[in-house]
């Protein structure tokens, strides 16, 4: 090659407490490439990008410039160098304007902002991107979509060139993903140089021009499309071993009485930024999985601490495994065998300075008491806890590491292996394979499908809609807090689905 | 042990360093007092000599600061207890105040009992009484109507009074003229003390206290769940453990041993109830508690030597004519210190 690539990080290695991150990377990044980063989790993608943000710092390597070493030493550095991320929690501020929030952001702010300037050079890169956003709009009002447009446009107008995305497409609808990739198309013809990082293989084929796997630190190959294939692809990712991506089903057992879980026409009140749930009537029978679709911030969550006990309902009745449990408290909730595996395992399921023993024991307190109380019986938490885990096929580093230090799809392991460990009768699952890859979550649906098997419940909430059809006995699409319809798989496409749940019913095309 | 988690083995790490801890936030306050006595003209060696001579160097110095650490590991624990679940309680004087009240209704009521009924009695008292004060804000908390900080600190100020209108009023000694003051105890209300010191019972209870709050955090249920709490309530909440029970009884506790300590200074020193019951043990116990960042060993050292410097506000008032309040001064520098450090924390973060 003549010229010297734009981005060149050389023999970069980062290591962690316990963890080699990056291993002697090399990474090259041209101008007007889409550059895919795939790995399955704790591969090192998102480390090394946070490096080359200016997020951390490697221990050793160097990053080179249009062939020039330079420093990264903040993310501020980064930007100086035109280098920008857009991260899977926007950094936002929800009560301000699009224009106000992209202005936050522009370097040498001026002391007077020039509004009908501003509002110009938006509307010419909104246009020239296909990123349409109303800049006057609040922020707080706009989908998860729209966004993830502000974010980019923020980038754009402060003029980075090197633009980074980490797992962009995750709470995308869809069309939404679609439409994103033709803004990455576009970006390229201009020269962008665009990095984005993900373990979905679907999209990396469809998109990118070329495709870096990365598998436990370290750079496998670096392959141009055309040359790259599921199969070739995976077998990078994962070494040698099979795949199997399709969880075995029974028979749906058909309606045994009583119900696992029985909502009547429940509402909520829906105070301060919850979403009021409207009339909601869902039965969930044993042995079935009932998937609900939706963008989050659809009433999910809601529905979630509903059926756990947090959230009292305003009318309505809720039954569970035949029982008038409107009023129950979370404890009995729990002790009547419900899992509960929430959106963010992280805030809300996990106590992260203690161990992930510690951890498992609190879920299941009673069941490990002694003596009343006064001691616990750690052989059985860990006991218990092992088999869940050999049962799903994780790994662990360390039941005696504290949760705060293992990684976003490790936390993941935990709290499935911890909710699923005592053969729970139904099981309330949020996004269970966030964040995991592809094997693992292929386990965790396996698990989900043989607890179904095996006569449980399970409510599956989830923005995949592939896995939602794969595993859904009956699926509900949520709208705004109502449920806006119930299919059988059989009966819907994804398409079709994936327009409810955005509130587009009726578009033809988008 | 193999049976201890990894969190305990933690805590047990931590032990050491809770003690190293103490100290050097303690030498940073001396550092900055040392200041305030150079503005008064005054050489601060020649008036740490005196603190720490007096109280160091002599049996007797010794143990009048055993006598002062005894409510103050008290209160000290009364706040590490419920600031285990991110409770702030600066309401330790005015349990201290109604453990007092207690104990001492007990002590006059059932004087004609003997000792080894009595002094139970009284103690139970004395833990109920403060227990209560504190387990109504732990409550008013838990049902989200009021903040514990603000009740806690609130309260003291009416269990002050309480004990003024009662020593004042119906409880007053007709045989000490004008003293607003009760009648002594009997004999059988008295804590003994040891060796002829005014070192009392109160020192095993204190321990005791201090002991049974570390077991009961790294190896209970109760423990688990109160770290947990601690850890991340919201998870804590969804994995159905009762919060606002434990808000309450943790209060309850913390409450009862501030009264506890209440009860020792009536029944031990005093042997009858004063307004001037204590010298702010309660806020000096917030102090020693926040400094020892709620650590066993820590809560020990720093009790220690905060009673040292409590002593030695009098010293200094003999020796150096100077006002045997600036103390309070070197108290305040203590939590500046602890603040600045914490707040530092937070930003870096």
């Amino acid at each position: 090659m003549d010229s010297p690539p734009f981005i060149l990080l050389q023999a970069i290695t980062k290591k962690f407490p316990g963890v080699l991150a990056n291993d002697q990377v090399n990474l090259e990044i041209l101008r007007g490439e889409v550059h895919a980063l795939l790995g399955e989790n704790g591969a090192g993608k998102s480390t090394l990008m946070k490096i080359l943000y200016g997020f951390y710092r490697a221990d050793s390597g160097e990053i080179f410039q249009n062939g020039r070493p330079i420093q990264i030493r903040s993310p501020h550095d980064a930007r100086k160098f035109r280098i920008g991320m857009v991260f899977q929690d926007f950094i936002q501020i929800p009560a301000l304007t699009v224009a106000e929030n992209i202005a936050l952001f522009l370097p040498n702010l001026p002391f007077l902002l020039a509004r009908a300037n501003l509002f110009r050079r938006i509307d010419e890169i909104s246009k020239r991107y296909n990123l349409t956003v109303d800049p006057a709009a609040q922020l707080g009002q706009l989908s998860i979509g729209e966004r993830q447009k502000v974010e980019l446009l923020k980038l754009i107008l402060a003029d980075a060139q090197v633009l980074i995305f980490d797992e962009p497409t995750r709470s995308l609808a869809p069309h939404e993903i679609e439409g994103l990739f033709r803004v990455f198309a576009n970006l390229r013809r201009d020269g962008y140089a665009l990095i984005f990082i993900t373990h979905k293989l679907q999209e990396v084929l469809v998109s990118a021009d070329r495709i870096t796997v990365m598998r436990r630190g370290r750079i496998v190959e670096t392959l141009p499309k055309n040359e790259a294939t599921a199969e070739k692809l995976i077998s990078l990712m994962f070494g040698e071993k099979e795949v199997d991506s399709s969880p075995p089903r029974k028979e749906f057992l058909g309606e045994k009485n009583p119900p696992a879980l029985e909502l009547r026409q429940i509402s909520t009140r829906g105070e301060g930024l919850k979403t009021a749930l409207q009339n909601i009537n869902l039965t969930i029978s044993p042995g079935e999985i009932v998937g609900v679709a939706g963008v989050s911030g659809n009433g999910q969550k809601e529905l979630g601490d509903l059926i756990l006990g947090l959230e009292p309902c305003s009318a309505g009745q809720k039954f569970l495994f035949g029982q008038d449990a409107t009023s129950w408290p979370v404890s009995r909730v729990r002790g009547q065998g419900v899992a509960f595996i929430p959106e963010d395992p992280l805030q809300m399921a996990a106590f992260p300075w203690l161990t992930v023993q510690e951890n498992m024991a609190v879920g299941h307190i009673s069941r490990y008491s002694r003596q009343k109380g006064l001691a616990i019986d750690w052989e059985a938490v860990r006991g218990d806890l092992n088999r869940s885990l050999m049962r799903l096929g994780f790994q662990i580093p360390s039941l005696f590491a504290p949760v705060g230090v293992l990684s976003g799809g490790n936390v993941q392991r935990v709290i499935l292996a911890q909710e699923t460990a005592h053969d729970p009768r139904l099981i309330v699952a949020f996004y269970p394979t966030r964040g995991l890859d592809v094997r693992s979550a292929a386990a965790a649906r396996e698990i989900l499908v043989s607890f179904r098997n095996s006569g449980s419940g399970v409510l599956l909430i989830s923005e995949d809609l592939d896995e939602l059809f794969a595993l859904s006995d009956r699926l509900a699409v949520f709208f705004r807090g109502r449920i806006a319809g119930v299919f059988t798989p059989e009966e819907t496409t994804v398409r079709e689905v994936g327009f409810l749940m955005t509130g587009s019913k009726g578009a033809g095309t988008s | 042990m193999n049976s201890s988690s990894g969190g305990l083995r933690s805590l047990k790490k931590e032990k050491f360093a809770g003690v190293i801890r103490v100290f050097g936030l303690f030498l940073l306050a001396l550092a900055a007092f040392a200041l305030v006595l150079l503005i008064f003209g005054k050489n601060p060696i020649r008036a740490y000599l005196d603190i720490f001579g007096s109280t160091l160097s002599s049996g007797y110095g010794l143990s009048e600061t055993l006598v002062k650490m005894i409510p103050l590991i008290l209160t000290a624990v009364a706040v590490a207890v419920p600031s285990r679940i991110w409770l702030i309680n600066v309401g330790g004087e005015g349990q201290l105040y109604l453990g007092a009240l207690f104990a001492t209704w007990g002590a006059l009521t059932f004087s004609s009992l003997p000792a080894w009924l009595l002094l139970p009695l009284i103690s139970v008292l004395g833990f109920l009484g403060g227990g209560l004060w504190g387990g109504l804000c732990g409550y008013l908390r838990a049902r989200g109507w009021v903040s514990e900080t603000i009740s806690t600190l609130l309260l003291n100020y009416v269990a002050i009074l309480l004990v003024s209108f009662f020593v004042f009023g119906p409880w007053k000694d007709t045989e000490s003229a004008n003293y607003p003051q009760t009648p002594e105890f009997s004999e059988a209300a008295v804590l003994p003390a040891f060796f002829g010191t005014r070192v009392h019972v109160g020192l095993v209870l204190a321990l005791a206290a201090l002991a049974l709050f570390f077991f009961i955090l790294s190896r209970t249920r109760w423990g688990l769940e109160m770290r947990a709490i601690g850890v991340n309530s919201e998870a804590a909440r969804r994995s159905g453990i009762p919060i606002g029970r434990y808000m309450v009884i943790l209060m309850f506790i913390g409450g009862g041993l501030a009264g506890l300590a209440g009860m020792g200074e009536v029944s031990a020193i005093q042997g009858r109830l004063r307004p001037s019951l204590s010298p702010g043990f309660g806020f000096t116990g917030f102090l020693i508690s926040w400094m020892a960042g709620g650590n066993p060993l820590g809560i020990l050292a720093a009790a220690f030597l905060l009673s040292v410097v409590t002593a030695g506000g009098d010293i200094l008032q003999m020796t150096q004519a100077i006002p045997g309040a600036v103390v309070n001064i070197l108290m305040a520098l203590i939590l500046f210190v602890i603040l600045a450090r914490r707040s530092g924390k937070g930003a870096a973060k």
